[in-house]
């Protein structure tokens, strides 16, 4: 473990040596392979979520942060001012209302003079972040968190049209989802997925949010309220679209060493993969989740997954548009092209379904909660492979994929597969 | 040392750094990357990820604007990820490089800082006003140059400096700069001109204070295995550290960057530093304003406490003397777009280690260099170790 | 390399063509608009300010007295235990005396700007604000100062309730 000098000075950090194989789809310079020797795993030892609700004004973001972070250490055992190597905090200055947001962070999250930085990214990318930290043999226990306080913000589409290419894309104006609702009238165009299987993503996803105490949009609605709410960006409708919601979440990872000694349930990151597909939307190809393809390809390699759809026992992807849950569902290949809409149609993503998709809800039914999106995808998985999910508890999850997509108008993603079994 | 697997800088490269730059965030990502991968003979098919790091959006003027610049950056179809620690980023943004590929998932690494402030009218300046806490600090209509000056006081306050002393580095750096093909501001200046210079905000002159900028710097890194085959002279990262202090500023005392020794510290274990002063042999700590490089230097452990005016005095941080400072220029001399001049220089120790500054060489074969950058509200401080 | 490269790229243009338009540029201003929840810690404090009093929160282990208060102890990591009050009197720690607006333009009226380290709290709790009623050339470190507060019915509940401080 790891020894700190009192308030100042710098942690003794502990040496662990080892070789990864590495991912194969990515072109490498030299042609002879790496053996694969001792390959240390990387476990997440604790994880803290507040919950998410659709606003929160009697915390500020920093209480909000607070009090995750108090829970993840708590499930973890670990105190954050000695035994925490790094910490990663993933924010994007806009949400917040604060440049330079990783100024507000460290205290909070116990890392005042301590080793923290920003991940300007999802979630998911810190969790990645926290992996490679882990594996260079220099950190042995990684804090990742993020937090949404939307309800913060409100002119909230304008900064999702903020991101937007300010010479080519901006100056069309107009609401910045068409971008989503281009990418799903290319989507139904190549697929044989209905309109129809969209509105049922919703409908399955807000129902079983109910169970779930996180989650702050459950609902009962049905396939016709979902194609009856006020059109937005065709063919999307109101309810399609996942609501934002505040929330915060921590997640405490660590060596496989350190995981051992400090908890009896470790959840093992058995593959991790990130992507990004081109910048230029006119240049996509806007019927496929190519980001998606290339994380999965990504992590499945490196969990050694050659059959995805026998391989992993449920998923929780992000289904932010309701056809998203579909598109991501082929992406990940854990069903052939174009066949999502049938199997949901089957109910074989319900909870007592083949293969359930977001039992947690999903964004639908938990709320989008901006960069922490990708993380409560991932504590969701962590505490159904815990069996700590209480109603929505999955039976028999050994093995589960969390995914996640930027929103618009990026094309970069990740996927986590996370198991119970650490070979 | 640490790990079976070294990391080693194999390429870098330079955008010029000017004011206002026509290429756009995008334009100049992809210039800084081209030269950086032709400098090490490499293709974009070699490179298995890219770490990407800018400060604030609100200069760009795009939100996420990692996102903007992926394919810019070498990140068409490969993992991408943007790290941001404010003025920290750019040695940061190296030591982002440094995890991918030192935790084996990946061989190649480009790295890529950018920044466009120009975009931000009427002053990129204003945009600095957000980086404050609403309810404590902005409704004052802070400025970051208060930020700074009110640390430089108390600098000067606690040890008994004066300002002749500090501007020696300002004249320094800004000579050192006329010998760098990308610096926006090298000049012979002369202590009096900077203490003649108009106050900003006291004890701060318009010559103390590096400016603004457009600019974008890029590494390639490599693993142990693959740096050799590309390059005769790899230079290893052998440390890197990094550290936030609290976001109370006004409950520290500033004379002291804790932050920066924390940091130090971490990347000297990892380096297996235990004299500073007589190990290192070239230093290019973060200089926004004189008085930075004199409080890095100490935060460095490069010296005693209130002991950087003396040596700079001495000549002792002249290219030629015992412990060269800031011989690329610094961001008084080159500029200062934010990340792309940490990443700047990271560059020069890149240089410098393997013979290649040219006019700006130090002499004497120097064999371990460390680049540091300062961010934050008076809280960062990021480290690297570089040696050959 | 450097030695060897002739060529780098960057065109440069002037700011002056930029805003004569001799540049092709786009124009954009963002529609940002935030509203922050203060908080538990930060509405007390605020609403203290409203009622003229400057509020601190406590510590048990490390004992410390905080301002700005805070729900948690960063030092500790646990949440913090009490309220105090403190004085509106304070130390000047750092100061600094500045000729120029947040868009670097002139002004005309310097102001001095200080961290105050607040009487009462522990050691070095400053907090930032100005100082009026006295030449910026003979502002000294470790001066005295004390609060000058905004009329009752003029106080809004924010830093601003405090017009300045003045040497005592």
């Amino acid at each position: 473990m790891c020894r700190y000098l009192q308030a100042k000075g710098s942690p003794a950090l502990m040496y662990e040596s080892f070789i990864v194989f590495p991912p194969n789809n990515i072109e490498f310079f030299q042609k002879d392979a790496l053996e694969v020797k001792d390959v240390r795993d990387v476990a997440i030892i604790g994880v803290g979520c507040t919950g998410f609700k659709p606003i929160t004004p009697d915390v500020s973001y920093k209480e909000l942060m607070f009090e995750a972070a108090t829970r993840a250490y708590e499930d973890a055992g670990v105190n954050p001012r000695k035994d925490i190597d790094a910490f990663i905090t993933c924010a994007e200055d806009y949400w917040e209302g604060h440049s330079i947001f990783d100024e507000f962070v460290p205290d909070q999250i116990g890392a005042v003079l301590r080793h923290l930085f920003t991940v300007s990214s999802d979630g998911m990318i810190g969790l990645a972040t926290a992996y490679m930290l882990i594996k260079t043999g220099e950190f042995s226990t990684v804090v990742v968190e993020a937090h949404s306080k939307a309800s913060d913000v409100t002119t909230f589409t304008d900064i999702v049209q903020f991101a937007f290419d300010p010479i080519f894309n901006r100056p069309l104006g107009g609401h910045p989802y068409y971008m989503a609702g281009l990418e799903m009238t290319r989507y139904l165009h190549e697929t044989e997925n209905t309109r129809e299987h969209c509105a049922q993503v919703v409908v399955k996803n807000k129902k079983i949010a109910l169970s779930n105490p996180y989650a702050a949009h459950g609902a009962h609605i049905t396939i016709e309220d979902v194609l009856q709410s006020e059109p937005y960006a065709h063919p999307l409708n109101r309810l399609d679209i996942s609501a934002v919601a505040d929330g915060g979440i921590v997640i405490v990872l660590a060596s496989e060493n350190a995981a051992k000694k400090l908890t009896d349930k470790p959840v093992w990151i058995k593959g991790i993969g990130w992507n990004s597909d081109t910048s230029w939307p006119e240049s996509r190809e806007w019927g496929r989740a190519i980001y998606a393809e290339l994380a999965a390809d990504m992590a499945y390699k490196m969990a050694s997954i050659r059959n995805p759809r026998k391989e992993v026992d449920f998923a929780e992807i992000d289904d932010s548009f309701s056809y998203k849950e579909l598109q991501h569902l082929e992406a990940l290949k854990l069903c052939k092209r174009g066949e999502a809409g049938k199997l949901t149609e089957e109910g074989e993503t319900e909870i007592d379904g083949s293969l359930p998709v977001n039992a947690s809800g999903g964004l639908l039914g938990m709320g989008h909660a901006i960069e922490a999106s990708g993380l409560h995808r991932v504590c969701e998985t962590v505490l159904q492979l815990r069996s700590e999910a209480g109603k929505h508890q999955i039976h028999d999850a050994k093995t589960g994929v969390a995914q996640i997509w930027r929103g618009v108008p990026t094309a970069t993603g990740a996927v986590t597969v996370l198991s119970t079994e650490v070979k | 040392m640490f790990g079976k697997k070294r990391v080693a800088v194999v390429g870098a490269g330079l955008t010029l750094f000017r004011r206002n730059l026509k290429e756009t965030g995008r334009e100049m990502c992809y210039e800084a990357a081209k030269m950086a991968l032709d400098s090490a003979g490499l293709t974009l098919k070699d490179i298995g990820s890219v770490a990407y790091g800018s400060a604030p959006d609100a200069f760009d003027g795009i939100h996420m604007k990692g996102e903007n610049m992926t394919d810019s950056s070498g990140a068409w179809r490969k993992p991408f990820s943007r790290v941001y620690v404010g003025g920290g980023t750019g040695v940061f943004t190296a030591d982002a490089g440094w995890w991918h590929v030192a935790s084996g998932l990946f061989d190649t690494c480009l790295v890529v800082a950018e920044e466009k402030m120009s975009s931000c009218y009427p002053h990129p300046a204003y945009a600095f006003t957000t980086i404050f806490d609403p309810i404590m600090d902005r409704p004052h209509g802070t400025t970051l140059i208060w930020i700074f000056s009110l640390e430089m006081h108390r600098y000067m306050h606690v040890h008994g400096i004066k300002k002749e002393q500090i501007a020696l580095v300002s004249v320094k750096n800004k000579r050192n700069a006329l010998d760098h093909p990308c610096a926006q501001l090298g000049a012979k200046i002369t202590v009096e001109d900077v203490l003649n210079s108009e106050i900003m905000c006291w004890p701060v002159q318009r010559l103390d204070i590096s400016p603004t900028s457009d600019g974008a710097a890029a590494v390639v890194l490599a693993s142990e295995d693959v740096a050799k085959k590309i390059t005769d002279n790899p230079v290893w990262i052998d440390g890197v550290g990094w550290c936030i202090d609290s976001t109370y500023w006004t409950n520290r005392d500033l004379y002291y960057p804790d932050y920066v020794e924390c940091a130090a510290r971490m990347a000297y274990k990892m380096a297996s530093i235990k004299n500073p002063p007589k190990e290192i042999d070239v230093a290019e700590p973060y200089d926004p304003f004189d008085y930075k490089e004199l409080h890095h230097m100490e935060g460095l452990l490069l010296c005693k406490k209130g002991e950087a005016p003396k040596l700079t005095e001495e000549g002792v941080t002249q290219r030629d003397g015992d412990l060269p400072i800031n011989p690329s220029g610094g961001l008084l001399g080159v500029g200062n777009p934010i990340a792309a001049a940490g990443l700047m220089k990271v560059c020069e120790i890149f240089w410098q280690l393997r013979g290649e500054a040219g006019k700006r060489q130090v002499p004497g074969d120097p064999r371990t260099g460390v680049a540091q950058a300062w961010g934050d509200l008076m809280q960062y401080g990021s480290v690297i170790v570089m040696r050959r | 390399m450097s030695a060897k490269i002739k060529k780098y790229a960057g065109e440069e243009v002037r700011s002056a063509d930029m805003k004569e338009g001799k540049v092709p540029t786009v124009r954009y201003r963002p529609k940002a608009r935030y509203v922050w929840s203060a908080g538990i810690a930060m509405s007390r404090f605020l609403t203290e300010l409203k009622n003229g009093k400057i509020i601190a929160s406590t510590c048990n282990e490390c004992g410390r007295i905080m301002v700005p208060p805070r729900a948690f102890c960063e030092q500790c990591f646990k949440p913090t235990d009490g309220w105090t009050y403190v004085k509106d009197t304070g130390t000047v720690n750092t100061y600094s005396v500045s000729f120029i607006a947040g868009d670097a333009s002139r002004i005309k009226e310097p102001i001095i700007v200080a961290v105050i380290d607040i009487d009462g709290a522990s050691p070095g709790m400053g907090i930032l604000h100005t100082i009026q009623e006295i030449d910026w050339k003979k502002v000294k470190f470790g001066m005295k100062v004390k609060a000058v507060w905004k009329p009752e019915k003029e106080r809004t509940g924010a830093i601003t309730d405090i017009k300045y401080f003045k040497p005592m």
